[in-house]
């Protein structure tokens, strides 16, 4: 096989390449540190601009609106912020995460800090889509770990690892679009055991 | 409150269940003053279709009168509304070309995963019809939570009989939509396979297109007295071989356009296997595309084929070639109810189309179980069951 980097008449996302291993330490080169070796990627287009959707996502704390299981998002500085995400059995598993590189309507990329319960690290990009709107892209390296959380990240990212960021994307676009996250519960009551 | 519940294959039951309540702020309630049991349900009650749950509120056809509404509705406490089956947000790129069916922000996200499978996109949500188009209660019931109530239920004016508008939430605009698909021009001889209600509209709707000769197909004898009340010239499968018949009917050449109206139930396709077994793929026995199979066959030369009937999975022996071959053109879809919803409104109110013959049987909400088992056990009789909580 070909070296990854050389990918002859290919422009399709590294996180689709079928060299898994390739893919994984070339996305290193494209302005995401290495944080593991599972990569995945998912791509939306959302009908608003550029900038709104860009500055709703750089204030972290909102994402937690849109991400399941994230309990919640504190910012610890400019480019510094605190994860907790509800793990099995009433616990949580928790990292700081950096932003390693940030262009302003374009990009924000992460790494987690050292010690981080769950390694990852990743980009999402905003891309001017016109009539349609903004193309949201978001590539995510992550280091899947053993034991419980092995079994939360296997939770989290499903049967297929992009579901998880799938469905993220999937509820932020809806938030966006609509102004609410769909939901099927008949109640309040109903949507907070949804949420539990 | 009172609801219609499915439990599993021929097991419906009238449970009391929790009343919904305002969630989202664009959401209303609504009280439901009429609503119908349609010929899809019967794929439900039969089982046909995965991702049910048992306690599930069915109902997709219904209307009723607004009694609570969120910041952000549009509605107000009082007004009568027939809500559309497709809940669609109006704000996505889809909703913008009027597609919406094709609504991406209606279904939850956790309940897109099994239609991107099957389908490469999950579609939009509807009311009270499985989990993979959105796990909705339906509105079987005495009241409905309503999504996106801002965008998709249409307001009827004051004194206006529920039966004469209840069909805009679903068979009206899908029969309306089947014929606009077959792209009806003047002079046109449009051949309609199923005389169920989506069917019998698509024969009216289909005249109102210009079209000068409708044909249309089934095997019972009162559905097919239907169709002729409304000019359709008739076909009983039983007795006749439908491909000869329209042959010499249309002398050799064939509807211009053909709509397929019978739909999965009638073949019995097994969609409940098709989730466990999508990627091994589905097969099905060689009878039981019938319909669409027949109608690509009769179909003329360069003519339309539309298939308003629902579809589930795969099909075995799907006649690609006589499609390539002959130039067909083809086009289906769920119904882009809301789209439809002014016009044909409208036309209601003008006198143009009834909708009002179709109902044979009306029983309260309490009856809905014997309802059902009705219109499954006697499909020639009944015809259309309207439900009416509260009396």
């Amino acid at each position: 096989m070909p070296d990854i980097a050389d990918r002859p008449y290919d422009d399709a996302p590294l996180s689709t390449s079928k060299d898994a291993a390739g893919a994984t330490r070339a996305i290193t080169t494209e302005a995401i540190e290495d944080r593991g070796n599972s990569l995945t990627g998912w791509a939306v287009t959302i009908n608003r601009p550029v900038a709104d959707l860009y500055a709703w996502w750089r204030h972290f704390p909102n994402l937690a609106d849109v991400m399941e299981n994230v309990e919640r998002i504190d910012i610890l500085d400019d480019r510094r912020s605190h994860w907790v995400v509800k793990a099995p059995g009433g616990t949580t598993v928790e990292w700081d995460a950096v932003v390693t590189d940030d262009r302003e309507g374009e990009m924000i990329a992460w790494a987690s800090a050292e010690g981080a319960d769950i390694a990852n690290s990743g980009r999402v990009t905003f891309r001017d889509a016109g009539a349609r709107g903004t193309v949201v892209t978001a590539t995510i390296l992550y280091d899947p770990p053993a034991g419980v959380i092995g079994k939360l990240v296997a939770k989290l990212f499903q049967r297929e690892p992009n579901i998880q960021v799938r469905r993220d994307l999937a509820r932020f676009k809806q938030l966006m679009e609509t102004g609410e996250v769909a939901t099927n519960a008949m109640n309040p009551k109903q949507r907070e055991e949804q949420d539990a | 409150m009172k609801a219609l519940t499915w439990h599993g294959k021929h097991d419906v039951r009238i449970d009391n269940v929790e009343d919904p309540g305002i969630v989202n702020p664009r959401d209303a309630i609504i009280k439901v003053t009429a609503t119908a049991i349609c010929g899809s349900d019967l794929h439900l009650y039969d089982g046909y279709i995965p991702t049910m749950q048992s306690g599930d509120i069915l109902g997709h056809e219904f209307m009723g009168e607004v009694v609570e509404t969120g910041l952000a509705s549009t509605l107000k406490k009082g007004q009568k509304v027939v809500v559309p089956f497709t809940i669609a947000c109006g704000s996505c790129y889809h909703c913008g070309k009027h597609q919406y069916s094709g609504c991406e922000n209606g279904n939850p996200a956790d309940n897109q995963d099994i239609a991107r499978e099957l389908y490469g996109h999950p579609m939009s949500a509807l009311f009270g019809y499985s989990h993979m188009t959105g796990g909705y209660a339906g509105g079987q019931a005495e009241y409905v939570r309503v999504p996106f109530s801002d965008s998709g239920p249409i307001v009827i004016p004051d004194g206006v009989d529920d039966e004469k508008v209840l069909f805009l939430s679903d068979i009206l605009p899908t029969g309306w939509m089947a014929a606009e698909n077959a792209q009806i021009e003047p002079g046109d001889t449009v051949a309609v396979w199923g005389c169920g209600p989506v069917g019998l509209f698509a024969v009216q709707s289909a005249f109102l297109m210009g079209a000068e000769r409708v044909i249309a197909i089934d095997h019972f004898p009162h559905r097919l007295e239907l169709a002729r009340k409304f000019g359709a010239e008739t076909i009983n499968f039983e007795q006749t071989a439908t491909y000869d018949a329209l042959m010499q009917m249309t002398g050799g050449i064939g509807p211009d356009a053909v709509i397929d109206s019978v739909g999965l139930e009638a073949h019995g396709m097994f969609v409940d296997n098709v989730v466990d077994q999508i990627k091994a793929s589905t097969f099905l026995g060689t009878d039981r595309t019938h319909a669409i199979r027949q109608a690509i066959l009769a179909c003329r030369k360069g003519g339309r084929v539309s298939m308003p009937a629902v579809y589930g999975g795969f099909v075995d022996k799907f006649p690609l070639g006589a499609l390539m071959q002959k130039g067909l053109t083809l086009k289906t879809g769920q119904t882009h109810v809301q789209h439809y919803l002014p016009g044909l409104l409208a036309a209601i109110m003008e006198g143009k189309i009834d909708t009002t013959f179709l109902i044979s049987h009306r029983m309260p909400l309490e009856q809905a179980p014997e309802g059902y088992k009705m219109f499954h056990d006697q499909q020639n009789e009944v015809t259309k069951i309207v439900l009416k909580p509260g009396q």
